[in-house]
């Protein structure tokens, strides 16, 4: 008798990694679901045509590279890649738009880095990035909320919808306006309680922005669903708001004209909860240990602040995350778990002596 | 109930313990051979004291121990010693070792043999002598002879025993089944060891709670014994020593050191029976309860099996389905290895045999890429990061490596289990360990023939040096009593015999003068020097003039008296710096 040579361990637990990308898929719903609500049919257009894209790239890069397609498709990430930049992306953009966003993530960021798992910089943010610099004019069109439509104006319904998308047709008038976060930028001159009475994206708004509030909301629940799962640990996510919302409540400045925005306005508009618990929790690119992970969740709060509350782009999420996509290897040098039996702490960088 | 602390990490794998439980330990029809290796513990290996063809009874001496470090090993079972050879053992290389092979007769015959009842009058030493002479090792795994382990030397005594009853790996039932029926000779068996270690103040089973049964089976043997039965959260793995030990007492052992540094000694409850065996009832350690288990196996349940019974002998009297066995494992699903054949023998240290099927351990999926989700350093018990581990891993970044502690990890399996990504991960950090050894090895040998080579040179110029001064200092000798009469500054007429004297009057003077004098002689030296300088160049100089032959002679002088004049001077300046 002769049998089979394995090395230990024999034993090992159901979930696959094509399972986690179909968890984290599964968790977008929430906040997808807000999305089309106050927004349209306009995020689901993105997240079908990038998703298409995405798995067309991917395949096509992995066969360049004489790898099985079948595999290495299979196991979902360019899906989940395709699904975030779908939602980053704003609801009802040209088509153009979307695919080059995607090609980019796909082929540059990810598959010409080696792949899954070898991206230094988050795919999904690159890609946003990316069309955001080239494309200006379309990335700062954001569909009206729900609540905000002139009377008798309702949100174009899904053929119109495509056909915005694919044949350029301009949408009724009112469809489109300005994000919470651009409108509050733009309001210097008033304070910050003039600009909630005045601004109807906040007089409509329950909490923060119209629509957004939901959107953000949404993300969250998502979110605490993959904490609750173990799909990733609380420390980059909690890092990241608690700079953001500690930030925000230091420089509050009691609601003057030149206030950033008070921590619920952070906190729910925006992409805050879509960073929080979509993009910087991307494993492959950001820090690796736990406590690596908090530091890196907080700087990208502090960056998120920063961008937001001094500097031209209302996107900061995506610039936050990519700045610290450069920092984590550095930050994994200096956050290294304190091992059983050692008194301390290690570098990366330590040397044995002698 | 005594206090527990809680390990990070560990996981949760589907236990798998009670296919193996719904019988008592049984027993197996005698096999007709028996093989029994010759280094079944860490040391050396025993020596064979049986010649071919010889008979031996039941529990006779067949191999002598090797030193302190290594333990003797008995017949299992009277027979014709039939064989001494190389053969395939239980190991995870598949390789082969010495191993004694005996035929057996069927009678099961004893050597005469004899215990002691009132151990608690007997030396310490003595008991270890028993427990040496009785070939008991470590029967949790590791396999280290018992008798040194106990006696860790007077520098260190132990205030706390640990009895490892854990059992965390799934699907092994030997100890948790050995407890439900033998609890009264453990608890002997650790009273002996209590005896043996001066009655250390702390006595603990550390069992997990998924073992009611045992726990329950304990209670009324150590009661009003002071040892304590302690049931902690099953988790695996809670059973490594350096787990349990932070478990029961919140110590953590440093890094390098050994439980004895903390004055503490962890035991496995299987070897505290053999103890009681060998003490009590003066029998060796040729038995052991092993567990039979997985579904490719039709019968699963323990035996008490002999020391050398093969497996195939083991399977074939548990229903064994080959064609539904996906792999045949010693140990358990976690750590246990593979066997290559079924022709390997039960060792002292073989807790199980799993044979499981196709839908229990699948084959191996193809690894997916790493994408650090960081699952594996959720569930590392020694809180390591496997997935920088197994990034530098497949670099071969050595000094990241160690930065990162590889050698804390102790193969537990953890990260491996959880990884999304099907990642071999406890292979990557197994080979890079034997890398590094394999480097730090060839390191001390390079380091140990360069001190050499380094000191054969030493030894060269030193014996030279001492050689040359012989020759001056006869050489001055000589001139001394030739020119005794003369003024010796004035009769320099050359540079080279005076030089060489003056140098190594300088060199000896230097050896033994104080500071102050050494400069002075020094510069004495240089102001001779730089005379004698002069001369040479002015002959050499005349020579060219008159075109003379011994041109060559004369500016090798020169060059000579220089030298030797900035060699005075680079000495004074190290002097004087």
């Amino acid at each position: 008798m002769a049998f089979k040579q394995v090395t230990s361990p024999h034993a090992h637990s159901a979930q696959k990694t094509s399972n986690v990308m179909q968890l984290v898929l599964l968790a977008t719903v929430p906040g997808l679901v807000a999305l089309t609500w106050q927004f349209g049919w306009g995020s689901i257009i993105n997240v079908l045509l990038a998703s298409i894209t995405a798995v067309v790239c991917e395949a096509a890069i992995v066969h360049l590279r004489g790898r099985s397609v079948a595999f290495y498709v299979s196991d979902y990430s360019a899906l989940v890649t395709a699904v975030l930049l779908g939602i980053a992306l704003p609801p009802l953009a040209p088509w153009w738009v979307i695919v080059v966003g995607t090609v980019f993530s796909i082929v540059i960021a990810k598959q010409l880095y080696g792949g899954l798992g070898y991206n230094p910089f988050n795919p999904a943010m690159v890609g946003y990035v990316v069309v955001l610099i080239s494309f200006p004019i379309q990335m700062t069109t954001w569909v009206t909320p729900l609540a905000l439509l002139p009377e008798g104006v309702s949100h174009p319904g899904l053929i119109e919808s495509l056909h915005i998308v694919f044949s350029g047709y301009t949408p009724a008038d009112g469809v489109t306006g300005a994000t919470p976060l651009d409108s509050f930028k733009h309001s210097s001159g008033l304070l910050v309680d003039q600009i909630y009475q005045r601004d109807p994206l906040f007089a409509q708004g329950i909490w923060a922005g119209a629509g957004w509030e939901w959107v953000n909301l949404g993300f969250l629940l998502g979110g605490l669903l993959l904490i609750a799962k173990r799909i990733f640990t609380w420390h980059g996510p909690v890092g990241m708001l608690g700079a953001l919302a500690l930030m925000s409540a230091l420089f509050w400045d009691s609601g003057s004209s030149t206030s950033p925005g008070s921590p619920v306005m952070h906190l729910l508009s925006g992409a805050t909860m879509l960073g929080a618990f979509f993009i910087l929790t991307d494993p492959v690119s950001s820090a690796v240990s736990n406590r690596g992970r908090l530091i890196y969740g907080i700087l990208i709060g502090l960056l998120v602040f920063i961008i937001r509350a001094w500097g031209n782009y209302p996107d900061a999420v995506a610039f936050a995350v990519l700045l610290a996509n450069f920092a984590a290897p550095f930050i994994d040098n200096y956050t290294l778990p304190r091992t059983y039996g050692h008194t301390d702490r290690r570098r990366a960088t330590e040397k044995e002596e002698g | 109930m005594s206090q527990t602390w809680v390990t990070p990490g560990g996981v949760h794998p589907p236990e798998n313990k009670h296919q193996s439980l719904t019988q008592s330990i049984g027993v197996l029809p005698l096999p007709e051979k028996l093989v029994v290796p010759l280094n079944q513990h860490i040391g050396a290996p025993a020596i064979p004291c049986v010649e071919v063809g010889q008979k031996v009874l039941k529990g006779e001496v067949i191999a002598k121990a090797a030193g302190t470090v290594s333990i003797p090993m008995h017949a299992p079972s009277s027979g014709v010693v039939s064989a001494i050879e190389h053969r395939p053992i239980a190991h995870a290389s598949g390789m082969l070792a010495p191993c004694i092979e005996i035929t057996t007769d069927g009678e099961d015959r004893w050597i005469a043999h004899e215990g002691v009842d009132d151990y608690e009058h007997l030396a310490p030493r003595k008991l270890l002598e028993i427990i040496a002479n009785a070939g008991i090792s470590g029967m949790g795994g590791a396999g280290f002879p018992s008798a040194v382990k106990l006696n860790p030397g007077r520098q260190r005594p132990i205030l706390t025993l640990i009895v490892n009853a854990t059992e965390c790996e799934p699907y092994i039932t030997a100890d948790d089944s050995a407890i439900r029926e033998r609890a009264a000779e453990i608890v002997e068996g650790i009273k002996i060891l209590s005896a043996i270690l001066d009655h250390p103040d702390n006595i603990f089973i550390g069992i997990e709670d998924n073992k009611p049964e045992a726990i329950e089976a304990l209670a009324p043997h150590v009661e009003g014994t002071g040892i304590s039965v302690v049931s902690f959260p099953t988790k695996y793995p809670s059973g490594g020593e350096k787990q349990l030990i932070y478990i029961l007492t919140g110590k953590e052992i440093p890094s390098g050191k050994l439980p004895a540094d903390l004055g503490m000694v962890c035991i496995n409850i299987g070897t505290t029976y053999a103890i009681k065996r060998a003490v009590v009832n003066g029998e060796p350690l040729i038995s052991r309860v092993t567990t039979v288990t997985g579904d490719a196996v039709g019968v699963q349940r323990n035996y008490e099996t002999l020391i050398g019974t093969p497996v195939s002998h083991l399977l074939a009297h548990s229903a064994f389905d080959e064609k539904a066995c996906s792999r045949v494992i010693m140990g358990g699903p976690m750590m246990g290895f593979t066997l290559p054949s079924a022709d390997v023998p039960i060792v002292k240290t073989t807790n199980c045999i799993l044979a499981p099927s196709y839908a229990e351990i699948p084959d191996d999926e193809p690894a997916q890429p790493c994408i650090r989700c960081g699952m594996c350093a959720e569930a590392c018990p020694v809180s390591l990061l496997p997935q920088q581990l197994f990034w530098y891993s497949q670099a071969q970044d050595h000094e990241r490596l160690e930065a990162h502690n590889l050698f804390d990890c102790i193969e537990c399996g953890a990260c491996s289990y959880v990884c999304p990504s099907n990642i071999p991960l406890v292979q990557y950090y197994r080979a890079s360990k034997s890398e590094i050894r394999k480097a730090r090895a060839e390191k001390v040998k390079s380091d140990h023939a360069r001190e050499r080579f380094e000191f054969h040179k030493l030894r060269m110029e030193q014996a030279e040096r001492e050689k040359e001064e012989k020759r001056t200092a006869r050489r001055e000798a000589a001139l001394q009593a030739s020119a005794a009469p003369s003024n010796p500054s004035s009769s320099v007429p050359s540079s080279s015999a005076a030089d060489i004297i003056a140098a190594a009057q300088a060199r000896a003077a230097a050896k033994q003068a104080t500071p102050e004098q050494q400069q002075a002689q020094l510069e004495r030296t240089i102001a001779a020097a730089e005379q004698r300088l002069i001369v040479a160049e002015q002959k050499l100089a005349e020579a060219i003039e008159k075109g003379s032959a011994n041109q060559s002679v004369l500016s090798a002088a020169v060059e000579n008296t220089r030298q030797k004049l900035e060699q005075a001077k680079a000495k004074l300046a190290e002097l004087t710096a």
